[in-house]
């Protein structure tokens, strides 16, 4: 007799603080859609970074917390360790949007701002996925990470790293600081598929 | 107990009915514009038409309500739902997104279609027509590729 009371005293709790978090819900909603409009888009980034084995920029150290995390995210895929790497997207992330556009010239601003909001877009999926899609999400800001690289400057030497075998065969690439290969992409099971593509040093 | 029961059931029902007249803010007020998707690259009829019943209720400003969603709690919840989807994508705006974020966005698609994960199978269950068979999916695949593939030019 008490336990059908409680239940329903359950059942009745249940509904009333689901109706009161769906409303509350509904406020929060048709904001968050992260549309920016970006009329002046900058293309000069969007040139293939050449074959070329040695690319030396500038130092920069304001992008080293991004930088950091990065190879937090790196070092924990090859670990299999999707935890550490959801930690990490999420620092990632946070990284991205603190940092001050206003310490780069006008004219990169706004191609910076750009891979900027997608390496958080990155983070974020990173921060709340499993490992398979946080590793597509790591293999996909590879290039737009390079390409940050090449405008910002570094503040460390990096490799960039590409194993041929990722996605069924489409391929994939990362960056390291270290030259020795310890895939990423695949983890344990096949921890040293890939090869140096690229070094990417300071002047 | 027999009091209790009575008072618990009866509540339960106000709650119910009452909750029938909260409003709910609905997502399809918002007129087409030319940042649409299917606007923006002008996509071919059968593709906009797979891509609209597929992708749109929750991934654009028109969603096509089914009529249990002016039945509460399950309207609140389609609405969470709804918010959700289109904070990861919401192809009414494609077209204001920089190239890098349209990639980004292209690359998720096609990996969600490419490995069944899109549309939803929850959704899928109300929505036959939603479903993309092994032509549709081809036919999507191969269309997001190619405008994948402009984008980096």
């Amino acid at each position: 007799m008490k336990k059908s009371n409680s239940i329903l005293t359950l059942a009745l709790l249940a509904s009333i603080s689901f109706s009161l978090i769906a409303c509350a819900n509904k406020k929060s909603t048709d904001h968050g859609n992260g549309v920016h409009d970006h009329s002046a888009m900058n293309h000069k980034a969007e040139d293939e970074i050449s074959d070329v084995s040695v690319v030396e920029t500038s130092e920069n150290k304001s992008i080293s917390q991004l930088i950091d995390q990065y190879l937090v995210i790196k070092n924990a895929l090859v670990q299999d360790d999707a935890r550490a790497a959801a930690s990490a997207g999420q620092k990632l992330a946070e990284a991205a949007s603190s940092i001050d556009l206003n310490t780069f010239e006008a004219s990169k601003q706004s191609e910076i701002k750009e891979i900027l909001e997608v390496v958080k877009e990155h983070g974020e999926h990173i921060a709340k996925s499993e490992i398979a899609h946080q590793r597509e999400h790591f293999e996909g800001m590879a290039k737009d990470f390079m390409d940050l690289l090449a405008i910002t400057g570094t503040d460390r030497t990096l490799y960039q790293q590409y194993c041929p075998m990722y996605d069924k065969g489409k391929g994939g690439s990362w960056l390291s600081d270290s030259q020795e290969i310890k895939n990423p992409l695949f983890g344990s099971k096949m921890l040293t598929c890939g090869s140096v593509k690229e070094t990417i040093s300071m002047k | 107990m027999k009091k209790w029961l009575k008072l618990s059931l009866w509540i339960v029902l106000i709650v119910l009915v009452g909750i029938q007249f909260v409003p709910v803010q609905r997502n399809e007020i918002e007129p087409v514009t030319n940042a649409d998707f299917i606007e923006h690259y002008e996509s071919p009829v059968v593709i906009g038409n797979i891509i609209r019943a597929s992708c749109y209720d929750c991934h654009s400003n028109q969603t096509k309500y089914p009529w249990y969603s002016n039945v509460q709690p399950i309207g609140f919840l389609l609405q969470n739902h709804i918010s959700e989807g289109k904070s990861e994508l919401n192809l009414s705006e494609f077209g204001l997104l920089s190239n890098r974020m349209k990639r980004t966005k292209l690359k998720s698609i096609l990996s969600q279609i490419d490995n069944d994960k899109m549309p939803m199978p929850s959704y899928l269950f109300l929505h036959s027509e939603a479903k993309l068979d092994s032509l549709k999916k081809t036919l999507l695949v191969s269309y997001f590729d190619s405008i994948l593939v402009d984008i980096d030019r």
